[in-house]
């Protein structure tokens, strides 16, 4: 209620910076388990994407985050997606429909159901898809990276930068993403009315 | 060499003829103009007595197209007290013919709509506005010494709150 009375007004809390230690979660996963970052005990960090069905810029990178996943994963850097959008508002990105386009896909990530819609407000996500690149200092998940995938939605073949893949590879690297904030047309998050 | 100058002399007769074809068509598609960041930047800092709203939108985002209303209403309604509202499509230019034309035919769109065709965002939504982290809708409002940035939908009312003040 809270928050939709700041959405309401436009003033929507601040969120993450880079440098802030990101609250873990326990979120329903398309395959009726319950997942939080703390589950991967061997990663060195969680690409988390705010993601959803119905957008046509997530659906744009969905075969960009699939590769991401099987590039990073065993690298260290899974990632995993949570669907932020009230399935009432947004009836396409219910959690039936999140399992069905799971399916269709072949997500070899996690994609959670941010159901109570508590968790991306922390975080300070407001659209979809909109990443945060968590390292895993000790038990907590700093953020390390926040934004864009890349730098050409339409067309994967024409990407100049690919900021994510790029962060990943200077943290792997022991170093620091640069650039650590980029920005991304995406759809809005869907709050409930 | 005759040869060659026929097909010359053809080809500078086809050249106007294809131009002026072009130039037709592109008129008869609703009047969309298609720009770049560089194009458009122009339009977001207009010196004049003029109050712009210029809201960005795409016939796939939802609260986009639920507001689109408001924003026309808007224009009609302050049209001759020197409002321009500008509607700035970002979806894909290859769906001008199939849904962005569509959709100001059936909602009767009467503001200017122009389509920004520039896919890397980070680079030009900052110019934008600070502030915009890229969700939309999002609209720019400006006139003399004010500018607000609003990353949220809007009804009719609560744009006039904001302009009504600054006219």
């Amino acid at each position: 209620m809270l928050f939709v009375a700041l959405f309401s007004t436009g003033l929507v809390a601040q969120g993450y910076e880079v440098g802030d230690v990101a609250t873990d979660f326990h979120l329903l996963n398309v395959d009726g388990n319950h997942v939080s970052m703390s589950d991967y005990e061997d990663a060195k960090g969680i690409v988390l994407i705010f993601s959803c069905n119905h957008c046509p810029y997530v659906v744009a990178y969905e075969d960009r985050m699939i590769e991401l996943h099987k590039a990073y994963a065993p690298k260290g850097f899974p990632v995993i997606a949570v669907n932020p959008n009230d399935t009432i508002a947004e009836p396409r990105d219910s959690y039936t429909k999140m399992i069905e386009r799971a399916e269709e896909k072949n997500f070899p990530f996690a994609y959670l159901i941010d159901a109570d819609q508590t968790i991306y407000p922390q975080y300070g996500a407001t659209r979809t898809p909109h990443v945060f690149l968590l390292e895993k200092v000790g038990e907590e998940f700093v953020v390390a990276y926040i934004g864009a995938i890349d730098d050409n939605y339409r067309d994967a073949d024409a990407v100049e930068t690919p900021y994510l893949a790029n962060a990943i590879d200077a943290l792997l690297a022991g170093e620091t993403p640069d650039p650590t904030f980029t920005r991304a047309i995406g759809c809005t998050i869907k709050v409930r009315q | 060499m005759r040869t060659i100058v026929s097909a010359f002399m053809i080809a500078l007769l086809l050249v106007p003829a294809t131009l002026a074809v072009s130039a037709e068509l592109k008129k008869s598609a609703a009047d969309i103009e298609v720009v770049d960041f560089d194009a458009f930047a122009p339009r977001l800092e207009m010196d004049n007595d003029s109050l712009y709203v210029i809201n960005f939108w795409a016939t796939w985002c939802a609260p986009c197209v639920r507001e689109i209303p408001a924003f026309d209403k808007l224009h009609e309604t302050y049209k001759d007290k020197k409002v321009k509202v500008l509607l700035v499509s970002l979806d894909n230019p290859d769906h001008i013919d199939n849904r962005v034309i569509p959709f100001i035919e059936n909602h009767n769109v009467q503001s200017e709509v122009i389509l920004l065709d520039e896919p890397n965002a980070n680079r030009w939504i900052p110019l934008v506005s600070e502030k915009w982290s890229g969700a939309i809708p999002a609209t720019v409002i400006y006139s003399g010494s004010f500018r607000g940035f609003y990353e949220r939908e809007f009804k009719y009312e609560e744009l006039e709150e904001i302009i009504i003040p600054l006219l």
